[in-house]
């Protein structure tokens, strides 16, 4: 038995928005038809289907795949729920992948979806549940407290000030002024990061993403499918995930080291020996500004502490030798949790088709690495596409 | 993929209070069953010290207790108390509630910390509050010390620790 | 590369209708001990590792976090599915076949006893919209559909009350069940209403443990074991849980997994080429409706089949040997793993009083219980 190739031959998004008018079904089904539609293909023609939520709560019902079935295109399928927190964005299509790498199927449909405005009073509070319920909840924690524990260590580490990163920020939302799906696109300067008001010192409101709703798919086929639908396949090339302990005090905040333990496994499956020279355009998951530089060192695209120098030489920049998150990424587009991971796997999609409009990058990108990071500090999901 | 009209529409505030919406409120409640390991740990705060387990294979001293060493793959060895004293590994200072709420200015700033507890091993830390003390003077590398409930009032807690103050 | 995955291990700690002594993590520990040192491995030596949970179940969200230090697999690839065991088991069986890993270890877990608000908890999962605002128990949904489904094919309440006897008298030779008993036909039919016609007796009470499986390549397997339990198929289906919208006689998605199943085992007629299976009873109705869904037997038959032996230990077909969940508690996304356990057991003759006799391939379903229309089949087989 050989190793099957698979690849993305179809993608589509959302609008991503702070309380959306459709139920997480109605946003699935506009994801996948999209997708499927791209594709040229007909649900009747997808035979397995995944579908990737974070946490329950957030839409407000137990067993929220079987509840998202009947949009994502699962009924009468094979279909199933991925779940591994924020890293669930880029684990779906992983997910999928595995569904015809394995000659299960020959045609995958992979779904992400999130409602998180159904969550009152505020989806934040949905966090309160992910930490330990006996050692750590009656200390009544919030979400922000482990970003600013975390951003804060890393900023120490390195001697990193709040305007290095706060670069972040600001490339990112303005990079979302292309994206057609974009919730908080918006032409913010440095001035307007660091002026605005702050949640947990050191994070100020605009270092975070927004809340959102939102959905996205992708359809993924086996190699003779592919060549048959698409003349541009994007191949899934590696594919890499890894989750760390749930004591997460007692590690160094300063360094995912699971995100480069994803990122290795990925690497080695796509051939990639040296990833700062073989990778061309990357979209490391940045729920908060801080997390982008976190990742791109997790995914060794450049040496520990040095991705804040390289964002102030304009090196991430969309025109620059490595561009990060041009998508906008949740910073800019906005954070349905699952799909904006999905999200990211299809800029680089997009991006290596050259069909990301103005956010297309110069220089013709043949391989991409998109990330998403999750649980508390624990998942790192890396894939890497290549065209 | 030229995404000409992306549906989905975002509704204002205004437009979802005016939107008809069906709301729920689940009663989910949980009594966890602690096990041998966080049973004690739980039993040792009441009695207001800090209990960590030890493997001899890997040389840790971990918190919080638990039965087996997750890396070396064995049962830990045995329990031992620790200090109640500890550095500062990180810290925050807070402004918003659990649930987003922003705190009244005449409330005090939370200052949530990671604190490595003398005498676990290296990096072994917990969360826990910081009190008693000005948010601009906390530091990284802060020596803290425990302050607890009175004895009376323990219950077998995290809480039975009110916060860790500088010494 | 030849192909084949097959079970080099398999641990149990359980089931119970409680486990105070126990953490989930410590309970998970202690069956993840036995099936790897059944396999003969340590955990670095297994490629990656699955978990079949839901948070609900939990009371966390974003259960996975939970998940890596009881299995020894810090830093290492894991994954949550949520989904029952069997669906988790046939995900591991594709990560074989993908031919980049050899073993897999798969988990699931039911501490059913921890939630204080169980039925409040089943209940959150109707639809938000149509059936919570009802505010109904929501089995409800089973009283509607096992009325509708004995109209249908003809069986009577009495057979479901045999499946009852049936499945607690088995489980009385399971050191492993909780709800083992020697009841009669009167002591269900005359049980407290819970639904009709639905009762007290026809439902499986939950129970509490843990399951661990090693997974292997085929070379793996010889390797490791002498005895692997092949996995000759595995399939599962999903539909709609809404009660207006889908077949409420006959379980589809049993249909279409044992059809899928059946065809990657290459079995035709599955009355003669299983010897026994293990059959989702969460409620005791579904122990028919699923042997006729799967058209094991036919429609309207299982009933009468049950009532006169055919389905007990010396049978025909011996169906859930175990006990099933009403023998040995309900353990919810654990419940594939129960019967996955009995199923090894059986084909590796190591089920003791229970035995049946030349054991070589079985049949293990799950369902995921309401108000899902979702469920999965595997063919195991010791050849």
């Amino acid at each position: 038995m050989g190793l099957r190739k698979v690849a993305i031959v179809g993608a589509g998004i959302t609008k991503f928005v702070r309380r959306a008018e459709e139920t997480g079904p109605e946003m699935s089904y506009l994801a996948a038809k999209m997708a499927l539609d791209q594709a040229g293909l007909k649900l009747k023609d997808v035979e397995m289907v995944t579908v990737g939520s974070a946490p329950d709560a957030f839409d407000g019902v137990h067993m929220k795949g079987e509840y998202l079935l009947s949009g994502a295109g699962g009924n009468n399928k094979q279909y199933i729920r991925n779940f591994v927190g924020g890293g669930t964005g880029v684990f779906a299509p992983i997910h999928g992948w595995m569904h015809v790498a394995s000659g299960a199927c020959d045609v995958c449909l992979v779904v992400c979806s999130e409602k998180m405005s159904s969550c009152h009073p505020h989806p934040q509070g949905a966090f309160l549940t992910i930490f330990d319920h006996t050692t750590e909840q009656p200390l009544k924690p919030t979400l922000i407290w482990i970003f600013a524990l975390e951003m804060r260590r890393y900023m120490e580490t390195y001697g990193l000030s709040k305007t290095d990163i706060a670069r972040v920020s600001v490339k990112n939302k303005n990079n979302a002024l292309d994206h057609p799906s974009a919730q908080v696109a918006e032409a913010v300067t440095l001035e307007d990061v660091l002026n605005s008001e702050v949640l947990a010192e050191p994070v100020h409101r605009l270092d975070i993403s927004p809340a959102s709703d939102g959905a996205a798919a992708v359809v993924l086929v086996s190699e003779d499918v592919a060549k048959r639908l698409t003349d541009k396949p994007i191949w899934i090339d590696g594919v890499g995930w890894n989750l760390d302990t749930a004591y997460w005090a007692t590690k160094d905040l300063y360094y995912p080291r699971y995100v480069e333990k994803a990122a290795r496994m990925a690497y080695e499956m796509a051939g990639i020996t040296e990833p700062q020279k073989q990778t061309h355009i990357a979209e490391p998951y940045d729920p908060f500004d801080y997390k982008e530089l976190h990742h791109m060192e997790g995914l060794l695209l450049c040496e520990r502490g040095e991705a804040a120098r390289l964002t102030a030489e304009g090196y991430t920049a969309r025109n620059g030798n490595l561009p990060v998150c041009p998508s906008g990424g949740a910073l800019g587009v906005g954070n349905p949790i699952a799909a904006t991971g999905l999200m990211k796997v299809i800029e680089i999609f997009l991006q290596l088709r050259e069909e990301a409009g103005k956010r297309q990058v110069p220089g013709k990108p043949k391989v991409g690495v998109a990330q998403a990071w999750g649980d508390l500090m624990q998942v790192g999901t890396v894939i890497v596409l290549r065209r | 993929m030229n995404i000409e009209k992306v549906p989905v529409k975002g509704l204002t505030s205004e437009e979802y209070d005016k939107a008809i919406k069906i709301s729920w409120q689940p009663k989910l409640q949980y009594a966890w069953d602690n096990g041998i390991a966080i049973g004690k740990y739980l039993q040792a705060l009441k009695e207001g010290k800090i209990l960590a387990s030890y493997c001899n294979g890997c040389g840790r001293i971990m918190l919080p207790a638990r039965s087996f060493c997750e890396l070396c793959w064995r049962p830990t060895d045995g329990y031992t108390y620790v200090n109640d004293t500890g550095v500062v590994n990180t810290f925050a200072i807070c402004h918003v509630n659990w649930d987003a709420s922003r705190l009244k200015p005449d409330e005090p700033r939370h200052i949530p910390a990671v604190i490595e507890i003398d005498g676990a091993s290296q990096g072994q830390g917990i969360m826990h509050i910081i009190g008693n003390v000005e948010p601009t003077k906390v530091t990284i590398g802060m020596k803290v010390r425990a302050v607890w409930k009175p004895e009376s009032e323990r219950e077998g807690s995290i809480t039975d620790i009110k916060y860790f103050e500088p010494y | 590369m030849k192909e084949g995955v097959a079970i080099v291990g398999i641990g149990v700690t359980g089931f119970s209708s409680v486990s105070p002594s126990l953490s989930f993590k410590e309970l998970t520990y202690s069956a993840a001990v036995k099936a790897y040192s059944e396999a003969g491995l340590r955990p670095k030596d297994i490629d990656s590792f699955i978990t079949a949970s839901e948070d609900f179940m939990e009371g966390y969200s974003i259960f996975d976090e939970y998940v890596p230090d009881q299995l020894g697999a810090v830093l290492r690839p894991v994954q949550t599915v949520t989904a029952d065991f069997l669906q988790a088991l046939g995900i591991g069986y594709m990560m074989i076949n993908t031919g980049r890993f050899r073993t897999i270890a798969i988990e699931a877990h039911s501490k059913a006893s921890n939630i204080k608000t169980l039925d409040e908890v089943q209940s959150f999962a109707l639809d938000p919209v149509y059936l919570r605002p009802l505010k109904e128990n929501s089995t409800f949904l089973a009283g509607l559909e096992m009325k509708r489904f004995l109209e249908d094919s003809g069986n009577t309440e009495e057979q479901c009350a045999h499946v009852v006897i049936k499945n607690k008298k088995n489980a009385l030779y399971n050191t492993n069940a909780a709800y083992g008993a020697n009841l009669t036909v009167d002591d269900i039919l005359s049980s407290q209403p819970i639904s009709l016609p639905l009762k007290h007796l026809d439902v499986a009470e939950p129970a509490d443990g843990a399951i661990v499986v090693v997974l292997a390549s085929h070379n793996e397997a010889k390797a490791l074991c002498k005895n692997p339990i092949w996995i000759k198929g595995i399939a599962w289906f999903s539909g709609q849980g809404n009660p207006w919208s889908r077949n409420l006689c006959s379980a589809d998605y049993a249909t279409l997994a044992a059809r899928k199943a059946f065809a990657m085992a290459g079995i035709t007629n599955p009355l003669k080429e299983i010897d026994f299976a293990e059959v989702c009873d969460e409620y005791s109705y579904k122990e028919l409706q699923h042997l006729e869904s799967m058209g094991i037997v036919r429609k309207g038959e299982a009933g009468f089949l049950t009532e006169n032996g055919a389905t007990g230990l010396d049978g025909i077909l011996p169906v859930n040997v175990s006990g099933g969940s009403l023998g040995v508690g309900h353990t919810f996304e654990a419940s594939g793993g129960m019967k996955t356990y009995e199923a090894v057991l059986q084909l590796r003759n190591q089920a003791g009083k229970r035995q049946i006799k030349d054991a070589r391939v079985g049949l293990v379903q799950s369902w995921r219980g309401t108000p899902t229309a979702t469920g999965a089949v595997a063919i195991l087989s010791n050849e």
